[in-house]
């Protein structure tokens, strides 16, 4: 009985975000889309850092760099929105495999260090190399071309992009929380228990968190593909560590002990945000304030703390 | 089978294993003994590459294998069942089998989980429990279990009584009976009748280094041995 508990939520919330548009203001059509493009980054995040107990501060090398290569695909080549994203796919899963191999050679603290400096690596080069990123504005003014496939979308209509993000972000998932199931995704728990008992189990660990930091990095660049266009721009502001520290905190406040909790981090980050811009500038200083309660008292997060109650654990 | 020739193993500064030898036969079963401290567990990790020695080899099979990285020696052959916690304790007892399992070398296995469960069925019952909520001597039977999944040709065993229960050490002895029929066996342990009841030959290390070694027959009939280098003075 109790086990069903999280697939009926899940079915809840699916059921909630495809009929969204029908019941709420029109702006909350973009928030919307920015929960779900955010929780698809955390949701990847967490595969490294919930399963694998890896602390990335380089996540949005991958993020950025995704939305880089979809931006200059459509600004410069007007090729249909579906390739933009396989290349950035593509992209980000080559980056994260170059970045990987250095950084899952070393533990903990020395892992977090060596994954911030390679993502100031990228966020230089986004910078500097003005030919190709346009330096400090970025990369604006591109169209919104077709889907891809023959499917016929108009993709400027906040309400359509909306659907494509949801329809794309629940698959993404879904392939993200098949992984955590597998028997590779078991290897990861294991590791982030104990990597030391898992290789005297015959078990190369550290190919392991290589292909787990691979994978997260891939999906990570999805879901930069997906937010370029939405924001209309990629600038270095994505691939700056700042940026890297969303899908953390996102992750600690949903809880990492669960598949939804990033997403649900990435809910309440992104509501958080706008409601308390719209009153004051300070949102930095009172997410510090959530946060700090949130590690005080609700370690497990927000979405953890209550599934452990109901779940009785 | 298995020969360690002159390893010295470090600790940041602190020198553990100062020039350790040992040999192990085929299908022998061999104990380590020494006071708290002595390298009795350094040995064993040393063995495996947890901590690889600075200096000096060792030899599995005519392969050296003092540099190589720890989950490739358990592929040739060789577990671990460590002492400490020992297990995954966020895994149940099925998911505990199966990190190792997936290990394993796939063709001609002794060892699947659902055959590890018949035999040992008080595992069977635990199978979906998670690792933490096992008693002490459940974990070590697990660990144990656990090293038998990367079919191993030795079996490497740290201090398998430690904090258990004198009627769970009995348990653990016959295990590690049965298993010595098919199975070389090295095992550290402080306590000299077990180790005289299970183990055939032992070596005492005593600051880093083997002190003595020999049959435990002659362990059993010369008291002075276990004196002179066992006895908390």
């Amino acid at each position: 009985m109790k086990g069903s508990i999280p697939l009926v939520v899940m079915a809840a919330v699916l059921l909630a975000l495809a009929t969204l548009p029908y019941y709420v203001p029109y702006f909350y059509i973009f928030v919307a889309t920015e929960v779900l493009i955010m929780g698809l980054l955390a949701g990847s995040y967490n595969l490294i850092f919930g399963y694998t107990g890896m602390l990335s501060f380089g996540h949005a090398a991958f993020f950025g760099f995704g939305a880089y290569i979809t931006a200059m695909l459509l600004m410069h080549f007007e090729v249909p929105l579906l390739w933009a994203m396989i290349a950035s796919m593509a992209g980000a899963l080559v980056l994260a495999a170059i970045i990987g191999f250095f950084c899952v050679r070393l533990d903990e603290v020395y892992f977090a260090m060596l994954t911030l400096a390679f993502g100031m690596m990228v966020f230089a080069v986004a910078l500097q190399w003005r030919s190709l990123t346009n330096g400090s504005d970025g990369i604006s003014g591109f169209p919104l071309p077709e889907f891809g496939l023959g499917i016929d979308l108009t993709l400027a209509d906040p309400m359509v992009y909306y659907y494509m993000v949801l329809v794309i972000v629940v698959l993404a998932s879904a392939v993200l929380y098949l992984i955590t199931r597998s028997p590779f995704g078991l290897m990861l728990k294991a590791i982030s228990e104990n990597p030391e008992r898992v290789a005297f189990c015959g078990v190369n660990e550290r190919r392991h968190r290589l292909i787990a930091f691979i994978i997260a990095g891939t999906f990570a660049g999805l879901s930069g593909a997906l937010f370029a266009p939405f924001n209309r721009v990629a600038n270095p502001d994505m691939v700056h560590w700042t940026q890297s520290a969303e899908p953390v905190l996102m992750t600690i406040l949903g809880g990492a002990g669960y598949f939804m909790g990033p997403y649900f981090g990435a809910a309440v980050f992104v509501l958080l945000e706008t409601w308390i811009t719209s009153y004051t500038d300070q949102w930095m200083l009172f997410l510090g304030i959530v946060l700090a309660l949130m590690v005080l008292f609700f370690r497990r997060g927000l979405l953890g703390t209550v599934l452990d109650r109901v779940m009785g654990r | 089978m298995l020969s360690v020739e002159d390893i010295h193993t470090f600790y940041g500064e602190s020198h553990a294993l100062q020039g350790v030898s040992l040999e192990i036969g085929e299908g022998e079963v061999v104990c380590l003994l020494g006071r708290n401290g002595a390298g009795k567990s350094t040995t064993l990790k040393s063995i495996v590459g947890l901590t690889p020695p600075a200096r000096g080899r060792v030899r599995f099979e005519q392969r050296e294998i003092q540099r190589m990285a720890t989950y490739r020696i358990s592929r040739l052959g060789i577990a671990l069942v460590p002492e400490d916690r020992r297990i995954f304790a966020g895994l149940t007892v099925k998911e505990n089998l199966e990190v190792a399992d997936q290990a394993g070398r796939g063709a001609g296995k002794r060892w699947t989980i659902e055959g590890v469960l018949e035999a040992y069925p008080m595992l069977a019952e635990l199978r979906d429990q998670d690792g933490a909520t096992l008693s002490g001597g459940q974990q070590q039977m697990l660990a144990i279990v656990r090293a038998l999944m990367t079919e191993p040709r030795l079996l490497l065993m740290d201090e398998p009584n430690e904090g258990l229960a004198p009627v769970i050490v009995q348990q653990i002895g016959e295990l590690l009976d049965e298993l010595a029929q098919t199975t070389t066996i090295l095992f550290s342990d402080q306590s000299v009748p077990f180790a005289l009841k299970h183990a055939t030959r032992a070596y005492i290390l005593e600051k880093g280094q083997v002190a003595w070694s020999g049959s435990t027959r002659e362990m059993r009939d010369d008291p002075s041995i276990q004196e002179r280098y066992l006895s908390v003075a």
